[in-house]
């Protein structure tokens, strides 16, 4: 499976590289790039000004996510379909020491992130050895379990009730207002994504690119593939487990859905959408998908899935690249 | 050659008694093999006599079943590929093998980097490693690709992705090359420099070499080993080889072997 999926839409051609025997980051030119980049940072400063302010916090949370998945699913070439296991452990987590040990919520929010490592050590460990639909079945496997457990477990996740009022402390700041806390939480997003962006822009981030391509070829290169692998997953479930404690602390609350298979396929969904092999397009998904859903239930339609299943089918018959791939896709024919 | 030379008592590659079963059969069976250091090491033998499953398991791809695989006297048996890359036994594939998204010169800087610790550090800028873009234009080079350093593996020829995969294998500074078919599917002008290509590298080293172009073998080979059905049928110097009736037998039938005495 890992070698069906087209996973980076754009590829350098030999003599369009503005740097001879480079095919990374030459598709869009440099100062194309920094524009987006500015552009990118403006939104991100203007975004619940625009928006219901909840929603731009939920944008940020699924962002980080989505770009979770993307380094594992673009750039190793491992599809991960059990990633809720980590952005709700997270949430759980976060949700927990915020409750009983009043941390301010950036450290909470590292807890949880911790503890989503903490998890992926064991799940990582068994799943690297596997690969395509074997991968992404013992992912979903281990997810599953983690679900039941935490269903199960009443006396610390109260079950079907979930975590309720998880406070939002950030030394005495008054952050009740959704609008102030999109701007706290900020800095931690945009660590996340930065996190992710150097581990795929790094000499690790070439190997993992290396081993997406052909893992037997790295093997003989002296590349321990697994460890590799496994090196990419934790980085993955911690970046998941900071979206998914921040989307704690924003809703202050936690519910059992942050567990549920349905929000790995969410998390993939968004990936696909935006264009897999991209880091940006995760983050233009999340953004549609969120605001999509927001706009659905805001207008009383019920069958949110519906709808986004259907782009998404839509999307993977005529938009393959998804909307970042096909937008970068066009920019390298023109340029 | 034949000795083991000056690079000590052991034999460069040694396998004893290599077994490898698949459901009941066996691919190889009870092969015995040593690789003096510093001699070109041709296997033959028609196709499904082992071969490629016998390279398999010189270079950790595949465990054996039985039997033990030695690295200049140290025993290897049972280590994962990149273990044995580590211990300086590179491969090539016989079917290319590359990734095909990186240019020609990422591809060595990707080899070059494998000894270090560099590929580790998620948090260093890629740029770190134009440390290995000297050394990695000087073995394009070698293989002549310098002029196609830039080019993704995908765009590359047949013959090109080849001389590719021989710069990838000499970037990891094997005391032991194996190569599983080097010339396979190459037009003649492409063999004749393949074949000069090797016979410029093995200096300093050892190779292992997989081949059915028996001129190929007859220009680089000081010793041959013809594999039949798993098992080692003859071994020695190339001229005593060719003209063993066994061999014969083995690729042309019997009525070969009497066509040749009439």
């Amino acid at each position: 499976m890992s070698t069906t999926i087209e996973t980076q839409g754009v590829r350098a051609e030999p003599g369009a590289a503005s740097e001879p025997g480079r095919a990374g980051g030459t598709i869009v030119p440099r100062w194309l790039r920094w524009t987006l980049a500015g552009a990118a940072v403006l939104v991100a400063l203007w975004l619940p000004n625009g928006l219901y302010p909840t929603v731009a916090v939920d944008i940020a949370c699924w962002a980080l996510f989505a770009v979770a998945v993307d380094l594992l699913l673009g750039y190793t070439g491992l599809m991960s379909f059990g990633h809720a296991a980590f952005w709700g452990t997270s949430a759980y987590a976060t949700g927990l020491a915020a409750i009983h040990w009043g941390l301010p919520f950036p450290a909470a929010v590292l807890v949880g992130a911790l503890a989503a490592v903490v998890l992926a050590v064991p799940v990582g460990y068994l799943a690297v050895k596997r690969v395509g639909i074997y991968f992404a079945m013992v992912t979903l496997a281990f997810a599953q379990m983690v679900y039941y457990i935490a269903n199960q477990w009443r006396s610390v996740t109260q079950g079907e009730n979930g975590l309720q009022r998880v406070p939002r402390e950030l030394f005495g700041l008054d952050l009740t207002d959704e609008y102030f806390f999109y701007y706290a939480a900020l800095p931690i997003v945009a660590g996340g994504l930065f996190l992710v962006w150097r581990a795929v822009h790094s000499p690790f981030g070439r190997v993992l690119v290396a081993i997406r391509d052909n893992p037997a070829r790295a093997r003989a290169l002296g590349y321990p593939v697994h460890r590799y692998k496994l090196a990419a997953f934790l980085l993955s479930a911690f970046t998941a487990g900071l979206g998914g404690g921040l989307f704690a602390i924003g809703h202050r609350f936690v519910s059992l859905d942050v567990l549920h298979w349905t929000t790995s396929g969410k998390a993939v969904i968004i990936v696909v959408l935006g264009g897999i092999g991209t880091l940006w397009g995760p983050v233009v998904g999340a953004a549609g998908v969120t605001r999509l859903e927001d706009w659905l239930s805001f207008a009383g339609f019920e069958q949110i899935g519906l709808v986004t299943g259907a782009i998404f089918v839509l999307a993977v018959l005529i938009f393959r690249r998804g909307v970042w791939g096909t937008v970068a896709h066009w920019l390298r024919r023109r340029g | 050659m034949g000795t083991d030379g000056a690079a000590g008592q052991h034999p460069a590659l040694q396998a004893r008694g290599l077994i490898k079963e698949f459901r009941g059969f066996r691919a190889v069976d009870g092969v015995d093999l040593a690789v003096a250091a510093g001699s070109v090491h041709a296997l033959v033998g028609p196709n499904g006599a082992g071969k490629t499953t016998l390279f398999n398991l010189l270079t950790g791809f595949a465990p054996p079943t039985a039997g033990r695989i030695e690295v200049a006297g140290v025993d290897v048996t049972g280590l994962a590929p990149e273990g044995f890359a580590r211990r300086g036994v590179a491969r090539s594939f016989q079917i290319t093998s590359l990734f095909g998204q990186l240019t020609a010169l990422e591809h060595v800087e990707l080899a070059l980097q494998s000894g270090s610790s560099l590929g580790w550090k998620f948090w260093r800028s890629a740029k770190l490693m134009r440390r290995y873009t000297p050394r990695a234009m000087e073995l394009l080079d070698m293989v002549g690709l310098a002029d196609l350093a830039g080019t993704t593996a995908d765009a590359l020829a047949y013959g090109r992705k080849r001389a590719l995969e021989l710069a990838l294998a000499l970037a990891l500074e094997p005391s032991v090359l194996l190569l599983d078919e080097p010339t396979a599917g190459m037009g003649l002008e492409d063999v004749d420099r393949t074949v000069a290509l090797i016979a410029a590298i093995r200096a300093g080293r050892t190779v292992v070499m997989v081949e059915h172009n028996m001129s190929v073998v007859g220009a680089l080979a000081d010793r041959v080993t013809v594999l039949q059905s798993g098992r080692v049928l003859v071994e020695g110097p190339y001229d005593e080889v060719r003209a063993d009736e066994r061999v014969i037998t083995a690729y042309l039938g019997e009525g070969a072997v009497r066509a040749a005495h009439s």
